[in-house]
């Protein structure tokens, strides 16, 4: 076989040296052994032992000179940190981590409830200033609530899938609805009735509500199931067991095991991802009263 | 009868060529088609295929016209000019022996060896005359001819269906478009790929409407690839397809088929029989003509001179039969054996201005011969070597002269070439501490060939000590060398022995010490999972890890607890020929693996001699203890986590990781499933992504997805007809241009991480979709985006991509850093399978 590819020049020098990466086992939390979470600390720290040895006239606010730097400083850090979903999405062939960056986003947003508390000087009222604060407030709560998930959700989601990807979980409900179609072809109307049920009034997720609380009990398929079930039950009793019957039985609840397989794949996925429909939306909210709230500070100086 | 001045068997690509090249030179001339069709390799080709005219820089000097593009459209021009050159085609025309007519050529007898069914090889005497030869057909016909062009391809005759009514029109042996036939009843006999594909394609569109059934003769499915098996058992699964094990089929009706099964003989309906039951190479009817193949390995080609002159003079070989798979490189060779025969010595292959531009810039205005023929004299494991074969492997190697000082490669590079110095000579920096010390290696001699035996990195730094002229021989080329002279390849086993020993123990050893060690030393195969040590049995002979990996396990409990991982280019087995104990430990091979194993005596000899090794092995044996006796204090505190351990190292190694050179491995604990690493990958490739995050497999939640793991020794490399993948110099391996689209690497790779696919079209940037919602978004498009945006999309031919470690890429791989989470990291197995492992659990 002769290929008439170049063959690459003797390989040597700087160019060939790997990109560095990083290769250090460990999650956004401890990031560089928790190097943000260090930074936002001493932050914090600082902040709050000015605040405490800085007895302004007269008092504490945002319009000191201490309430000015901490003011710059979280609005700065606000709009740097609503950056993150800009980073997140444009890759590049440059350095950076993501993760890194989730790290550093986690642990200053975190700081940014001393550093925007202070630069209130506690003065809380019925405005736009505070308006902004509690917006952040929000924010900041949520994320909390996104970092909850992200520590305890994703060792549940694998558990639950295993080694099967999302599309094999449907692609094995939509196998079983095959083989009920085909073992209802000789049933009597009524029971073929609640394969229909089962093939016909079948919501995989269905409304946000079940999707969060798992409640599909007047789903199709668990209505056909706890017919079937009975008639099957039924028949024992009186002594004519029906074969077709029963394994429509048994595919029904092969088919409900797979329904709940991949809905509790749905539910995890869905709370991962919940938050965010928090945390976001308020984030833009925050980023207008924060407009808000700078303008009008100028404008009523 | 009328002797022609040329007989050309089969009308391929190379044989059409030159039956065109004959008509135009006027030479009297018979092309010999079996079928009742010009070129039956691509015509059975699937409809509209896309056929590839690489390589591109290759000037087409056939009187036929070739570009790439539409199997049909070839096709149509070659049956076009083919008629209007005015070539003497006879269909239908199957060769069935070759015999020369002329004198008994005396002392040119071939022994041919045929394998006898009870695995016994007889030999025959043929002996061989002189031409004009003898052509007789299958039906009998005779034909005579001065000389013989042998372009037969490789495809060989499909073997047919033994059974009464396999003579049926509806038996058919190829499947040119399988959306063709439609609520057809339809059988698929035979396992193999093919049958697999086959079928598969049958029942891929439940529209058909096709009830396609696969008849095997066994009861799984052996010579098939993984991927396919998988794919066809879960079409089963699905119901799209019904499969009869262990089945014959005993007889074939129109409209039925009856099968011999475990159960008893059924008759059922069927419409349609397609039989894939392997076809009978060429080879036995080839040397039956008296033309000799370069070895009794399966993958052989023809002995053939620098004319393609086989051992039966006045028979010709080219194409694919002689080792030449790409169809440009067919029609040249067609063109040139006419002009050969026709007296032209002088010509100069296609290939002449690619070998100049090789040797051009080189000092000694040599001619692209005489350069050929100085590299074949000095460097000496070329000397066995043709000049046919010298001037192919020309093609895949480079000829660079470097200038005293400038260096050549550098330690720890990635490398799979093997170096030979024409003139000169190099400095091995053997310390890399300090880069004075350095070792000589001489003209003739070679260097390089740790990095293409154990698919490692570079062991050391090697500079030109003077201005020196070195041939660079790609991996590839290296691994031909090995196969077709004998010699070549016993020294470089020879010299490898003997370096990896100076590289692993240094401690100024000379190659003189080495000589009783090496001497005894043998290099074995082990296959995956086979124990080369095993704990408690005495023994002292010492294995140097030469490709694959071991694994080193130690029954602690009763239970195998997982030691260390060994990668190529180590040694196992030292401490039994120090302290004369039992072996302490289980050393298995991870995947199939190649040792040099070393006698204990000279070994012990050696030591004695040289006490700073006795000291080196000492001190890292020293270390070895420690190991073992950390794994064991462990075991007996957190019994649970060294279970765990062991537990996620034998995963891992199961999963390919022990031929990993560089492993995607994503933490469940920590993966929220965003698919970030997908969209990068797409956004930084060509809107295609090539890894898979949830497919794979996931042990104590540690997930290896279909992605490249960018193998020691690539299985996607074996058979790349233009030779499109290689190990770029960050270690990626990776696939260029001038791919083909052919699939071979995607079948071959186990891993299943290879797809083939074609670029959608650009997408708008990011922020308009940010702010109006135009274009897909991040990641990659759909199939129907891109048919919208890209009118020519639908017409564009699949190629093969793959992970290429995102080289070039300032920031490293992109999968791992847009990972927001940090569940992704790419490793290399030595990295990852160590006692780090063990803290994983206790984060």
């Amino acid at each position: 076989m002769a290929s008439t590819a170049p063959v690459r020049k003797a390989m040597t020098g700087k160019a060939v040296t790997r990109a560095p990466r990083d290769t250090a086992h460990e999650g956004f939390l401890t990031h560089k052994r928790g190097r943000w979470a260090k930074v936002a600390l001493t932050l914090s720290i600082v902040a709050m032992g000015a605040y405490l040895l800085t007895d302004p006239v007269p008092r504490h606010n945002g319009g000191t000179w201490l309430g000015y730097l901490l003011g710059s400083i979280g609005a700065g850090m606000i709009v740097w940190l609503s950056l993150l979903g800009v980073r997140k999405r444009v890759i590049g062939s440059k350095p950076f981590s993501l993760k890194g960056w989730t790290s550093a986003h986690v642990y200053l947003g975190l700081s940014l409830i001393v550093i925007g508390t202070l630069h209130t000087g506690f003065q809380l009222g019925w405005n736009v200033h505070t308006l902004a604060w509690a917006l952040m407030m929000i924010v900041i709560l949520s994320g909390l609530w996104g970092i909850s998930l992200y520590a305890n959700l994703p060792e549940r989601l694998s558990a639950n899938r295993g080694e099967v990807t999302q599309l094999q979980m449907l692609e094995a409900i939509r196998t079983l609805d095959r083989q009920l179609d085909t073992a209802a072809q000789p049933l009597g109307g009524e029971d073929a009735e609640f394969v229909r049920m089962s093939l016909e009034q079948c919501t995989i997720a269905g409304s946000l509500r079940q999707r969060l609380f798992g409640n599909y009990a007047s789903d199709g398929n668990a209505r056909a199931l706890a017919a079937i079930s009975e008639k099957v039950m039924a028949g024992l009793r009186s002594g004519r067991a029906d074969d077709r019957l029963q394994q429509i039985q048994f595919l029904l609840e092969r088919k409900e095991a797979a329904l709940a397989q991949a809905r509790r794949h749905i539910s995890l996925k869905t709370q991962l991802e919940l938050w965010l429909y928090v945390h976001v939306p308020v984030t833009i909210a925050l980023l207008a009263a924060l407009l808000a709230h700078i303008i009008s500070v100028f404008l009523y100086w | 009868m009328t002797t022609y001045r040329i007989a050309i068997v089969g009308s391929g690509p190379g044989g059409l060529s030159a039956a065109a090249h004959a008509a135009k030179l006027g030479l009297s001339h018979i092309l010999l088609e079996k079928t009742d069709h010009l070129s039956d390799t691509i015509y059975k080709y699937q409809k509209g295929k896309h056929v590839m005219a690489t390589p591109s820089q290759l000037v087409l000097r056939s009187p036929l016209d070739f570009e790439a593009g539409k199997r049909e459209v070839v096709l149509g021009t070659w049956n076009e000019q083919t008629a209007a050159a005015g070539v003497n085609v006879k269909h239908g025309a199957e060769v069935k022996s070759i015999v020369g007519t002329g004198a008994p050529i005396p002392g040119s007898v071939m022994q041919l060896a045929t394998r006898n069914r009870d695995g016994t090889t007889s030999t025959t005497e043929l002996q061989r005359n002189a031409p004009p030869y003898r052509l007789t057909l299958t039906n009998g016909e005779e034909i005579m001819a001065e000389a013989v062009i042998m372009a037969l391809g490789t495809q060989g005759n499909p073997n047919l269906m033994g059974c009464p009514g396999g003579n049926l029109p509806h038996v058919q042996y190829q499947l040119d478009d399988p959306t063709e036939y439609t609520d057809e009843h339809i059988f698929v006999i035979g396992g193999g790929d093919a049958g697999i594909e086959n079928a598969l394609g049958l029942c891929a569109d439940p529209a058909q409407n096709n009830t396609v059934t696969l008849i095997n003769r066994t009861a799984d499915f052996p010579t098939a690839k993984d991927a396919n098996v998988k794919a066809l058992l879960a079409a089963r699964d699905a119901g799209r397809i019904s499969i009869m094990a262990e089945s014959n089929t005993t007889m074939v009706e129109p409209g039925f088929i009856t099968v011999e099964t475990r159960d008893g003989e059924v008759r059922a309906r069927c419409d349609r029989i397609i039989a894939r039951i392997g076809s009978a190479p060429p080879r036995g009817f080839v040397e039956s003509c008296g033309i000799e193949f370069a070895s009794a390995d399966r993958l052989a080609f023809p002995k053939l001179s620098a004319t393609f002159e086989s051992t039966a003079p006045g028979i010709y070989v080219v194409g694919a039969l002689a080792g030449y798979p790409l169809i440009k490189h067919c029609m040249n060779q067609g063109h040139d054996v006419v002009e050969f025969i026709n007296g032209n010595l002088d010509l100069k292959p296609a290939d002449e201005p690619i070998l100049e531009a090789k040797f051009a810039g080189l000092p000694g205005r040599r001619s692209v011969a005489e350069w050929l023929e100085y590299l074949r004299d000095r460097v000496s494991i070329l000397n066995g070597m043709s000049s046919l074969q010298m001037r192919e492997f020309m093609l895949d190697s480079a000829v660079k002269l470097y200038r005293a000082g400038e260096t050549i490669f550098e330690r720890s590079a990635p490398g799979s070439s093997l170096f030979g110095i024409a003139d000169g000579e190099v400095a091995v920096e053997v310390n890399p501490n300090d880069p004075s010390i350095t070792v000589p290696i001489g003209t003739g001699q070679i260097f390089g060939e740790v990095g293409l035996i154990s698919g490692r990195r570079r062991g050391a730094t090697i500079k030109a000590a003077r201005d020196t002229i070195v041939v660079e021989i790609s991996r590839n080329a290296a691994l031909k060398l090995m196969s077709q002279v004998p010699s070549a390849s016993r020294e470089i086993t020879r010299i490898n022995t003997e370096r990896t020993l100076l590289q692993i123990f240094k401690s100024g050893l000379a190659p003189a010490d080495l000589v009783d060690v090496i001497a005894g030393a043998k290099v074995e195969t082990i296959r995956a999972g086979q124990a080369i040590i095993k704990e408690g049995e005495t023994g002292d002979d010492i294995f140097i890890i030469r490709s694959g990996s071991m694994v080193v396990e130690k029954s602690i409990g009763g239970k195998p607890v997982f030691l260390s991982y060994v990668p190529a280019g180590s040694y196992v087995g030292e401490m039994a020929v120090i302290d004369g104990s039992a072996r302490s430990a289980t050393v298995r091979a991870a995947v199939k693996s190649d040792v040099i194993r070393l006698a204990g005596e000279p070994f012990r000899a050696l030591l004695a001699a040289k006490p700073q090794l006795l000291d080196k092995l000492r001190g890292e044996m020293a270390s070895r203890t420690k190991l073992n006796n950390f794994v064991e204090s462990k075991k007996d505190s957190f019994s649970g986590v060294v279970d765990m351990y062991t537990g996620v190292a034998n995963f891992l190694v199961e999963q390919g990781v022990g031929e990993a050179t560089d492993v995607l491995l994503i933490d469940e604990k920590l993966c929220v499933g965003c698919d970030n690493c997908e969209k990068a990958c797409a956004d930084t490739h060509d809107g295609l992504s090539r890894l898979d995050r949830e497919a794979g497999r996931t042990y104590a939640h540690l997930h290896v997805p279909t992605s490249c793991r960018h193998c020691e020794h690539p299985h996607c490399m074996a058979d790349c007809p233009p030779n499109a993948i290689h190990r770029g110099p960050t270690g990626e391996v990776y696939i260029d241009e001038t791919c083909i689209g052919c699939g071979n690497c995607q079948r071959n790779c186990p891993y299943g991480v290879i797809r083939l696919d074609k670029t959608p079209p650009k997408k708008p940037w990011l922020l308009s979709w940010f702010l109006f919602g135009s274009g897909p978004g991040p990641g990659e498009a759909s199939h129907k985006w891109a048919k919208k945006h890209d009118p020519a999309y639908a017409e564009k031919a699949k190629k093969a991509i793959k992970c290429d470690m995102c080289s070039g890429q300032e920031g490293g791989p992109a999968c791992v850093r847009a990972c927001p989470t940090g569940a992704a990291i790419r490793v290399s197995p030595e990295q990852f399978l160590s006692v780090s492992l063990m803290n994983r659990e206790d984060r």
